[in-house]
């Protein structure tokens, strides 16, 4: 297989300004692991995602991608570094002005020296693995919801990424879509050896493709419970994750009492 | 690759990385020509690999399909196995519809501009039915949206429509000196700048100002309510798009453009007042006096009745346009881009049928 990555979190504190979002966030991400970054709304899942991939600098702590430190590497390499990264955010994030070969296209022609004979056979190839290999001219406006999320895929998958992420991959779609998201994502990463980092609350996802992941906690601000989704499930007693895992209420919550009475 | 009586063994070996050595898309080719009856592939000396391999694993076992040869991935890494197996051969493409004929493409257009002519009507006779309406306080458009409209189409604009009429006037004055002072007729300069700016330049400036400032800034913001999926959720909910969104715009830019124009007229004979006291032997008085004397009332009305049409026609193209856009990022520049378009043109067409009305009124 081609290359696999271990990523690294060690003291992390991310925010905004004087406003933090996490703190003291540490994990480490096995190669090819599947792992979830879990936690409920506002919690600051995406935010974290946001810091591994580049787009966020945090305040402090290091993420180490492989052997090098992520953010205290110049620009440059950061750009290289980034290279070996897929993401599929949250709603596909396709370009719209260009069809779903152009969009998985695009990368192959802007970073590598490939031919153009060469970018078509692997076009073909990364939108046939995601089962969009008829659909490779068709623009993005005209795809339904779970065929832009598996041409998001096509295009993350494009350089062949040692390390995946995904922000919600199942949010917009029907439980069967959904399930077969998630089975694609499980092949992909047994296939070609990628460590796939997942940021979602749905449950069902998790318990299927997760290996291993956190549980970040929004009142406490950092990760409050480690281990694989169905484990915390079944073994975590933290009120707030048990609550999560099992889809109940927390102790204590009135707030959705006050609502009702409403 | 050895062949043992009927079956080809493909022997993989070394790294098989996309970027870093491409891929062997045509292979297969080259594979199949060897005349063999099955394949199957020994991958025991095989090193790293990616997608380069799947590309020429899956080329070979199309080809292979459609020689009617036997494709045998059983001693393939297990990965390798399933990546084959979803990157599956598409179901073939539907055929693409034939091109149609030059005789049917001009029908199809000449359907398309009759459709976008009764669109256009049909939302000039809302405006003046709506906009009677909303005297009348019957339409559902707000008054405070109306007066932000405004606000935008007018206050807002004044910077940029002062500089280009003063420029303007400036010009005039600049070329006219240059030629009526052989004569020595240098006060003329005055009754050619007042002329021509409030016969012409301060409503067609101030509109091509405004077609791309105001017009465009409308088809986009509408087009991309359109992406967001804005214009939706107002007519779920019961909210006459119409009233809410384009009636205030359309009547902001049409009530905002006369007063436009008087302003640019304005400007425009100082920016001449200014050139010509400062380069020709011209008091301020006789400049204003001589003003005062060549533009005639009818002149001003002419300028004013272009100017409304002009809002109207540029309001209404980029409402029509913002409405008419698809839903991507790109139909948003799309979108304003034809605005603009749109209404430039429209808008020298337009003041030509004045100019041709104007002759005919003996104005």
């Amino acid at each position: 297989m081609a290359r696999d990555a271990k990523l690294e979190v060690e003291g992390l504190t991310i925010g905004f300004g004087d406003t933090i979002v996490q703190q003291d966030v540490s994990f480490t991400v096995s190669a090819g692991s599947i792992f979830a970054i879990m936690g409920g709304s506002g919690c600051g899942k995406s935010t974290l995602l946001k810091a591994m991939i580049g787009l966020l600098r945090p305040s402090a702590g290091t993420i180490r991608v492989g052997e090098e430190d992520y953010w205290a590497a110049s620009a440059a390499r950061r750009a290289e570094i980034g290279r070996g990264f897929g993401v599929l955010f949250q709603s596909g994030a396709l370009w719209t002005s260009m069809n779903a070969a152009a969009n998985v296209a695009l990368p192959l022609r802007m970073l590598t020296n490939l031919d153009e004979k060469s970018i078509a056979a692997l076009v073909a190839v990364k939108l046939a693995l995601v089962g969009l290999g008829a659909a490779g001219e068709t623009m993005p406006a005209d795809l339904s919801g779970g065929m832009r999320k598996r041409a998001g895929l096509a295009r993350a998958l494009a350089l062949d990424p040692a390390i995946l992420f995904f922000d919600e991959p199942s949010a917009g779609l029907d439980p069967i879509s959904s399930k077969r998201l998630d089975d694609l994502i499980r092949e992909l990463s047994s296939g070609f050896g990628t460590t796939v980092v997942l940021v979602s609350h749905e449950l069902s996802s998790l318990f299927d493709i997760c290996d291993d992941g956190i549980f970040l906690d929004a009142e406490t601000k950092t990760v409050i419970a480690r281990g694989a989704p169905a484990t915390l499930r079944d073994e975590c007693r933290h009120p707030t994750v048990h609550a999560f895992m099992n889809r109940e209420r927390p102790p204590g919550d009135l707030a959705g009492d006050a609502h009702e009475r409403r | 690759m050895l062949t043992e009586g009927a079956q080809t063994v493909i022997t993989l070996s070394g790294d098989w990385i996309a970027c870093a050595e491409g891929v062997e898309a045509g292979a297969p080719q080259r594979i199949l020509a060897t005349r063999t009856q099955s394949l199957a592939f020994d991958s025991d000396r095989l090193g790293r690999w990616d997608s380069a391999l799947i590309v020429f694993l899956s080329s070979l076992r199309d080809a292979a399909q459609d020689a009617g040869i036997a494709f045998d991935p059983a001693r393939l890494p297990a990965p390798a196995q399933r990546l084959l197996t979803l990157a599956a051969r598409p179901a073939a493409a539907p055929a693409a519809p034939a091109v149609p004929s030059v005789l049917t493409r001009t029908g199809l257009l000449a359907i398309a501009l009759a459709a976008e002519g009764i669109e256009v009507s049909a939302l000039i006779g809302d405006t003046v039915l709506r906009s009677g309406m909303a005297l009348r306080g019957r339409a559902a458009m707000r008054g405070g949206d109306l007066i932000d409209c405004m606000r935008d189409a007018g206050a807002s604009a004044l910077p940029i429509v002062t500089v280009v009429n003063l420029l303007v006037g400036g010009i005039l004055a600049f070329v006219g000196a240059v030629q009526l002072r052989a004569f020595g007729a240098d006060i003329y300069v005055a009754s050619l700048v007042g002329i021509a700016v409030v016969r012409e330049m301060a409503a067609l400036m101030t509109a091509i100002i405004m077609s791309g400032r105001t017009g465009g800034a409308y088809a986009a913001s509408i087009a991309t309510m359109q992406g967001n999926e804005e214009i939706d959720a107002l007519e779920a909910v019961g909210i006459p798009v119409f009233d809410y969104l384009i009636l205030p715009r359309i009547l902001a830019l049409t009530g905002m453009m006369p007063i436009l124009y008087l302003y640019g007229c304005a400007i425009g004979i100082f920016g001449g007042f200014v050139v010509a006291v400062a380069t020709l032997d011209l008091s301020p008085i006789a400049f204003i006096e001589a003003t005062r004397t060549a533009v005639a009332a009818s002149q001003f009305a002419l300028g004013l009745a272009k100017s409304l049409a002009f809002g109207a026609l540029i309001a209404i193209a980029g409402c029509r346009v913002g409405l008419r856009a698809g839903r991507s990022a790109a139909d948003v520049g799309t979108a304003a881009t034809s605005a603009v378009v749109a209404s430039v043109v429209g808008v020298i067409a337009l003041d030509a049928v004045f100019a041709v009305c104007a002759d005919a009124l003996g104005i």
